[in-house]
């Protein structure tokens, strides 16, 4: 049986990790984006200042980018490392698009990314932009094939358990790709890194702004940041990943929790707009509530009821016990292959085998378990609800505040031609909160689908592979020590960078003569 | 479903493609690595060292995804296969993964400030994420062709039985300095075609002829080695099969590795060609010409097609349960997702190497002190 300690210990790694690595693809994403479009603008006009300004955000986006690689490995090895019952489990679905990422996106960004910086000498300009977009559609393509991998975890489509290899097999590859969850998922994030990135634009060009300097890049950069921000912010609120929370029992059940709804309410049910969850006694203190709204939101209309997380455990305890049957046909089928009479249970109850399994945390056979286990495996399928409900409410609150941010900076850009000093503050000192956001976003996907690592199909702890706490442990110091350290670099050099400003000359190239770059000092062409 | 092709046909084409993988970033990355691992020695000065680095800079980047695709093929196609290494040879990928990890920030960041303790840190920063992976690659070959401690319960749970000590066992590293030594003459080869005459080229090209010989020596002790090592099923297995590991019989036999060879005489070639190669490379490099570069090229395929012909049909043999062996009959995932994982690489591989093509094309050209102070992006 897989030992508790070595599934925390995994989680914590992954998670610290993961958290850790998305810091930097939200930069990636959206930066590499607003590249496009700047390089575009010095295509389209050939005016110097618009080389500089791109020139200077890809400085930037380099510094950022290398992280975004480097930590980008240590997911995709964890899966095996720590995850390896996981891996073997659902390798047949999983690994598809993992392998897929590689060939179609990650090939194109990295292959793109190196002449990008170097290719500036030897290509031409429109060739160049090329570069330049085709890096874009890498980092861009690259999330959408992960997030089909993460949108198959929360909404398991087009597999089966097959007994003779005792795995999840695929049955249906359309339907994984086009699995709504991944291709909601897929838009939100993407959103989401854009809105980073346009936050980060502008933030920084904001500084330069109140310290007066280097303000053509600047203008133009709230410019782009602005109109850029302004659609990703809207996108990234009304094409949020709630539309798939309806489609399975695990993911009404996230919803649930998210609302802190322990009951199911006479459609069309109400928000609760803030409140107290409190997991023990089953119940949300301080409640304030708008009535219709969540029914209207989660499922578009207003005769469709949204379940409440009390009924979804009742729900959850049948399905174990019929998953206890599956389970046992299981095993007879191990021993012998050829018992059809275990086949034919086994096809009627498949579908609650993965219920069956939550009990391996209390029992060594399902077929064991007391009622008690029974209740105590049902309730396991509420997930952190305290945590569900305030990491949503930060991070929605936050879409809202972004979307008032850019709306202003659109405003007094193009109607004032100016945005006012209390904007230019708020812009720097909201440059922290994407990354909040993004992260907060993160935490309610994945702890908000626990106990489950594949939603209704392998429990988390089940996942794991067969390790000792000390060698997590000894690796997840290693990781945290050598990510603190990158991450203190990582800032310092991106201090620098900024300071410096756009059209410094770089220590790189001081020897001889100056570069190219360092030469085209500042203009001023309005 | 009805599949254009059979399930044992698409075994046998994703061990090739696998290979395929293991071989691109050999013979790519291998040289970035091998030059990385050379960095500190051949190049002295700060611009002599930014040459060397400007000669990998623009381009490792996209080779290191021919491992990262590998991994992602290995989860895809042997799920087993990515499940059992991964986490058997635990605390050894994390070695990797850290080593990996100072690259990508070690090309960036070395150039940002102008301190030489800065720029001396990253060198050394880039020499460990060179030398590294080229040594426990090799080291990782050679447990595999001892077999790994692993065991399978009856719901194919593994358990791991060994340690990261026992991974640094004689032979593996002895396969890991073949793999090193190896790598560092494919860098060097390399160099030897893009670096201006000068200094550091010719220094390059002394630790060369020394390693191209060396790794010539240790290929061979290997290969006598071999000899002690090998598992053998009992029973021919259908290669329709399940992909259940424990429905066979293997056991454990010396010398069994080189049953392919005396059955498929053909087979010798993968191993010759990693002589050959070696010896066309020292003499590429005595003469300074191009063919050291082909010459370490083919001894990378050579090696890496040797232990595959060796072994096959076994991927992972178990040293603790050698019935719980991963064989490419029985470690795969299923019919549709290796066909369906087949189309994928059919369309998207050629494109790759199209545009890798083409930008090592844009890129193309010999790097001297000339380049580097005036056609650098910083």
């Amino acid at each position: 049986m897989p030992d508790m300690l070595t599934a925390d210990l995994s989680r914590w790694q992954f998670a610290l990790t993961a958290l850790y690595h998305f810091l930097f693809v939200p930069l990636t994403l959206g930066l590499s984006m607003i590249l496009v479009i700047m390089e575009g603008a010095f295509v389209m006009t050939g005016r110097e200042i618009w080389r500089q300004t791109t020139r200077f955000w890809m400085n930037l986006f380099g510094i950022n980018f290398v992280l975004g690689v480097a930590t980008g490995v240590t997911m995709e090895f964890q899966f095996g490392m720590n995850w390896a019952y996981y891996s073997q489990y659902v390798g047949d679905i999983f690994g598809a698009p993992l392998a897929i990422e590689g060939l179609m996106a990650f090939f194109l960004e990295a292959t793109m990314v190196g002449l990008m910086f170097f290719g500036w000498n030897r290509l031409s300009r429109p060739a160049h932009w090329l570069v330049t977009f085709l890096t874009a559609i890498g980092s861009n393509l690259s999330a959408l094939w992960i997030l089909i991998a993460n949108g198959w975890m929360q909404n398991p489509v087009g597999a089966e358990f097959n007994p003779d290899t005792m795995r999840m097999e695929i049955v249906d590859f359309m339907a994984v790709i086009f699995n709504p969850v991944a291709q909601a998922k897929f838009v939100h994030t993407v959103s989401a890194g854009y809105v980073t990135a346009a936050v980060f634009v502008l933030g920084v060009s904001a500084w330069y702004m109140l310290k007066g300097r280097h303000t053509d890049v600047a203008k133009r950069s709230m410019t782009v940041a602005a109109s850029f921000g302004l659609l990703s912010a809207i996108s990234v609120v009304v094409l949020g990943d709630e539309s798939g929370y309806t489609l399975t029992d695990n993911q009404k059940m996230k919803l649930a929790a998210l609302e802190a709804m322990w009951e199911t309410e006479p459609a069309p049910a109400s928000l609760t707009l803030i409140g107290l969850p409190d997991q023990d006694a089953r119940e949300t203190h301080f409640e304030i509530r708008a009535p219709w709204v969540l029914g209207l939101i989660a499922t578009r209309s207003l005769d469709k009821e949204v379940s409440g997380i009390l009924p979804l455990v009742a729900i959850a305890e049948d399905r174990i016990r019929n998953g206890i049957a599956a389970s046992e046909a299981v095993a007879r089928i191990n021993v012998e292959p050829g018992d059809a009479a275990a086949r034919e249970t086994f096809e009627r109850t498949k579908q609650d085998l993965g219920y069956a399994l939550l009990l391996r945390r209390y029992v060594a056979n399902p077929a064991d378990a007391t009622d008690e286990m029974i209740r105590k495996a049902a309730f396991d399928t509420v997930p952190n609800v305290a945590l569900s409900f305030f990491s949503f409410r930060l991070m929605a609150g936050l879409g809202f505040l972004f979307i008032g941010l850019f709306g202003l900076a659109f405003l007094f850009i193009n109607i004032r031609r100016a945005a006012p000093r209390w904007l230019l503050i708020t812009a720097l000192v909201s440059m922290p909160l994407p990354w909040l956001a993004a992260e907060l976003g993160w935490i309610l996907a994945e702890t908000g689908r626990q106990p489950w690592i594949i939603d209704g199909v392998l429990p988390t702890f089940m996942g794991v592979s067969t390790l000792s706490a000390g060698e997590i442990i000894l690796t997840m110091v290693g990781f945290t020590l050598i990510y603190g350290v990158l991450a203190v670099i990582n800032v310092s050099l991106m201090v620098r960078a900024i300071s410096a400003g756009p059209g410094a000359p770089q220590p790189f190239a001081r020897r001889r003569r100056p570069s190219a770059r360092a030469t085209s000092q500042p203009t001023f062409d309005h | 479903m009805d599949l254009p092709l059979d399930y044992a046909t698409l075994k046998v084409i994703w061990w090739g493609l696998v290979g395929v993988l293991l071989i691109g970033f050999a013979l790519t990355d291998g040289y970035d690595l091998g030059v990385q691992t050379l960095l500190p020695f051949i190049a002295r000065s700060d611009e002599e060292r930014r040459m060397v680095i400007r000669t990998v800079a623009p381009a490792w980047e996209g080779h290191q995804v021919w491992l990262i695709t590998a991994g992602g093929a290995l989860f895809a196609a042997w799920p087993f296969v990515y499940a059992i290494s991964f986490s058997g040879f635990y605390l050894a990928m994390f070695i990797v993964l850290s080593a990996l990890i100072l690259r990508p920030v070690g090309f960036k960041y070395r150039s940002r400030r102008p301190e030489p303790a800065w720029r001396s840190g990253w060198d050394w920063a880039l020499f460990t994420g060179g030398m590294v992976p080229a040594l426990i690659f090799g080291v990782a070959m050679g447990n595999v062709l001892q077999g790994a401690p692993f065991t399978i319960d009856q719901e194919l749970r593994t358990t791991y039985g060994g340690n990261l000590l026992g991974l640094l066992n004689p032979f593996a590293l002895l396969c890991g300095l073949t793999s090193t030594a190896l790598l560092v003459t494919h860098g060097v080869s390399y160099l030897n075609s893009k670096l201006e005459e000068g200094p550091v080229r010719n220094r390059a090209l002394a630790v060369g002829k020394i390693s191209a010989l060396l790794a010539l020596a240790l290929f061979a002790i290997a290969g006598v080695w071999l000899q002690s090592f090998g598992f053998r099923l009992d029973a021919p297995m259908d290669p329709d099969g399940l992909a259940n590991p424990l429905r066979k019989s293997v056991t454990a036999a010396p010398g069994a590795w080189f049953d392919n060879y005396s059955l498929h005489p053909w087979m010798m070639i993968a191993p010759a060609s990693g002589f050959l190669g070696l010896l066309l490379a020292w003499f590429g490099l005595s003469r300074r010409s191009d063919l050291a570069f082909l010459g370490s090229s083919l001894s990378v395929v050579g090696m890496i097609a040797s232990v595959g012909a060796s072994m096959f049909p076994f991927i992972l043999p178990s040293s603790a349960d050698p019935r719980a062996s991963l064989m490419v009959w029985d470690s795969s995932s299923s019919h549709l997702t290796l066909f369906i994982m087949l189309i994928a690489v059919v369309i998207f591989l050629p494109i790759v190497l199209v545009y890798t093509a083409w930008v090592l094309n844009v890129l193309k050209g010999r790097i001297g002190p000339d380049v580097v102070n005036n056609d650098t992006p910083y």
